[in-house]
């Protein structure tokens, strides 16, 4: 494996990390920073920002790892990294 | 390769067969016990069995599945398939704590104890972005073998495994101590005897087969907890509101509490706690943000919780178990789902628990209480005007006794133990008694699949890093497996003597757990993977300064509140809903005896009254791991370049491809 492609390949990790990270930092406290506002709206009988702490978030991160998953094996299969390749 | 592919799925394929059936025989012994209940059998012989057939089969699998090779017994020879490592890291993260405990600091604390929930959940994401797949790569039979790798040898080993026993040992105490609880209380046996009992569960699991028993018993675990939790919720929110999913239903709960609330305010039943005056006994709106933590204190739970679960020895080493990296992966996503399911339940099991209370207890004649409440009370778990409730004549003479009491139970008389909401619900709900049998056995199945996960940690960085790695490198396989089950023997029989005498400031701890871990492993590992300018003496001084500070923190403030009032510049942490200083610093300073007059909060019975920031000691990781960063970065720098071979071992463990870094002999 060269240099060059490892680095890419390294490059591309990182930027998934790091837009993961905002999608985590975001829904983990930003969003619950807003909950005076959040909990004017009402969402299935719940008030919103209450409904975000108790499960919306918590459904955004069951869903975000499996997508995590997904894109970091693209990104290893692309570099020919994978483990099977 | 495909010959191996093909194995594994009929390994897989056997597993679900395998598991499949169990949770079938599950079920139908649950359905038989019910059967057995309505002949007339009694109740207590009812939860003998319940207890001792889900004890023996977890047992059973700790037998059949014992090995005499290391690579089992440390990684349970690295083929647990995703799904299943998600189950076993389920139940090996979920603890006696979150089963009993949680829900009812829901129905305390409100919106603000739901900090606990994004707290243990939203880690995942970190482990799985940030360490677990990388360690996996690396091969490591535990988290000091990288730090030891990675970080120059045997000093770094040597701090790894500090941190890791000052983070694991308080918390395993406390989940043989919630074995001992539970045991108790349905079985009616000594608490003694029954922390033993619960002893000899944990070790039938784990001494012979090691991480390979713990890990198929874990699964089993999981499938009595999850069933247990999610049967009485589910039960109770088809009879309220006809939908059998009670995480939809429990808004519907919280608007009748809101309104509840609101009524028993204008009935004069409740004083409303307001920023005038939130004395103990004020209502708390449920839905009402930052009364119980300030902002900075909720925001820094979630952040040292989660920061925390990505540091957490024993979790961290459930996914070097996997057959491969991208199922390490895969497998996060799976833990949390199934982790997901009970915390995504807890808050519903708080909002009909709460709503329970607030019209059919608060606002009631004292004559009409309903009588589910008198067998806690009679255990000194519910307390009414101020006397445990062991029955009406006691509850009546009590409030009779209070000047002015109107006769109808105001919000200000009930007290009610948090461990109380979860297993009094199937009473609440008038449920068979199979069903209390059921929820005991799903939290002895939480306590015991915790108390494994963390003793075996333990134990494996006494037995693999302390003693092969540091005292004896050249120890036999055969000694090597017998000094890990003695330690292991030796750790867990100390943690049943330590839980058996009821330390209630060891029990508190382990809400530290998290920030130590998260100071003391948290910088070391991201840094020694993603940055390859990290070098030893960096991440040794970064690991001692982060992981200082924060027991520092812990230790002066709670123990040494006059040091570090006089010393450290520590002042008074202010009422989050009032503003006002907990505590009048110059009485401190007159009062050498002042810690012993402070009443323990229920909350958090190790919470600080003074300290910087107003920072709760529980987040001083928030002080620890920046600053574990900042040495390790700085010292870095002005060290010289970790070898071209250590910066190749790192670019190693970045590739999945190829083989484990470590290669380890049999």
């Amino acid at each position: 494996m060269s240099k060059e492609s490892d680095q890419a390949h390294w490059g591309e990790t990182t930027r998934l990390m790091l837009i993961h990270l905002g999608i985590w930092i975001f829904f983990g406290y930003i969003i619950h920073m807003l909950v005076h506002t959040l909990n004017k709206v009402s969402f299935l009988g719940f008030p919103f920002g209450f409904y975000m702490a108790a499960q919306g978030s918590l459904i955004v991160f069951v869903v975000m790892l499996f997508v995590f998953a997904k894109q970091q094996d693209n990104i290893d299969r692309k570099f020919g990294v994978a483990e099977d390749d | 390769m495909a010959t191996q592919t093909a194995t594994t799925s009929q390994f897989t394929r056997q597993l679900g067969r395998l598991y499949g059936t169990y949770t079938g025989g599950f079920l139908g012994f649950i359905i038989l016990l019910a059967i057995l209940e309505q002949v007339g059998v009694p109740n207590r012989i009812i939860g003998y069995l319940f207890v001792f057939f889900t004890l023996a089969i977890y047992a059973i699998i700790g037998v059949v599945t014992r090995t005499a090779q290391l690579s089992e017994y440390y990684v349970a020879g690295r083929r647990v398939p995703a799904f299943y490592n998600g189950m076993a890291t389920g139940a090996d993260w979920m603890s006696a704590a979150s089963f009993v405990g949680m829900a009812g600091s829901l129905f305390l604390q409100g919106y603000d104890g739901i900090a606990w929930v994004l707290g243990w959940t939203g880690g995942f994401v970190l482990v799985s972005i940030l360490v677990g797949p990388y360690l996996r790569k690396f091969g490591a039979y535990t988290v000091p073998d990288f730090m030891s790798h990675r970080f120059g040898g045997n000093f770094a080993r040597f701090l790894a495994v500090i941190v890791l026993v000052s983070c694991s040992f308080t918390y395993v105490t406390a989940q043989i101590y919630g074995t001992g609880l539970i045991a108790s209380r349905f079985l009616g046996m000594p608490f003694e005897i029954a922390v033993f009992a619960g002893l000899v569960g944990i070790l039938a699991c784990a001494m012979l087969g090691g991480m390979r028993a713990v890990t198929w018993t874990q699964i089993a675990q999981y499938i009595v907890l999850i069933v247990a939790y999610l049967t009485p919720i589910v039960i109770l929110s088809t009879k309220h509101y006809g939908i059998p999913i009670p995480e939809l239903t429990y808004g519907l709960a919280i608007q009748e509490i809101t309104a509840r609330e609101q009524e028993l305010v204008r009935q004069g039943l409740a004083v409303l706690c307001t920023p005038e005056n939130c004395a103990p006994g004020t209502l708390k709106p449920h839905i009402q943000p930052f009364t119980t933590w300030t902002p900075l204190n909720y925001f820094g739970i979630i952040f040292c919780m989660m920061v925390g679960t990505a540091s957490l020895p024993h979790i961290l080493m459930r996914y070097f178990t996997t057959p491969s990296v991208r199922e390490a992966r895969v497998s996060v996503g799976w833990s949390l789902f199934f982790i997901f399911l009970l915390y995504f339940s807890a808050p519903a099991y708080a909002a009909f628990s709460k709503l329970e209370v607030y019209t059919n207890i608060i606002g009631r004649d004292i004559s009409q209480l309903r009588p589910w409440l008198f067998t806690w009370g009679e255990l000194g778990l519910i307390q009414i005007c101020g006397k445990n409730a062991v029955n009406l004549d006691t509850v009546i003479a009590a409030c009779k006794a209070i000047a002015g009491h109107p006769g109808v139970v105001r919000f200000q008389d009930f007290v009610i133990n948090t461990d109380v909401i979860v297993l009094s619900t199937p009473e609440i709900a008038g449920l068979p008694y199979v069903i209390s049998g059921l929820v005991a056995a799903g939290g002895l199945a939480a306590a015991l699949s915790t108390a494994d996960g963390l003793l075996l940690a333990i134990a494996n960085a006494l037995s693999h890093d302390v003693y092969y790695k540091m005292l004896d490198p050249n120890a036999p396989t055969i000694r090597r497996l017998t000094v890990a089950r003695v330690l292991l023997f030796f750790v867990a029989v100390i943690a049943a003597y330590l839980a058996s005498t009821r330390p209630s400031d060891i029990l508190a701890m382990v809400g530290w757990a998290f920030s130590l871990a998260m100071a003391g492993n948290f910088p070391a590992l991201v840094l020694g993977i993603w940055w390859k300018r990290c070098t030893t003496l960096g991440a040794v001084f970064g690991i001692i300064a982060g992981f200082g500070l924060c027991l520092f923190y812990l230790v002066t403030s709670r123990y040494f509140p006059q040091a570090g009032v006089t010393y450290f510049g520590m002042t008074s942490l202010l009422n989050p809903e009032t503003g006002k200083p907990l505590v009048n610093v110059a009485q401190i300073m007159a009062d050498p005896k002042w810690l012993a007059d402070v009443p323990a909060s229920a909350v958090n019975p190790l919470n600080n009254r003074v300290g910087w920031f107003n920072l709760n000691n529980i987040n001083c990781g928030l002080l620890g791991m920046p600053l574990g960063f900042v040495v390790m970065i700085v010292v870095s720098l002005l060290d010289k370049e970790p070898s071209k071979e250590m910066q190749a071992f790192v670019d190693e463990i970045r590739k999945p491809r190829g083989k484990t870094v470590l290669q380890e002999k049999d």
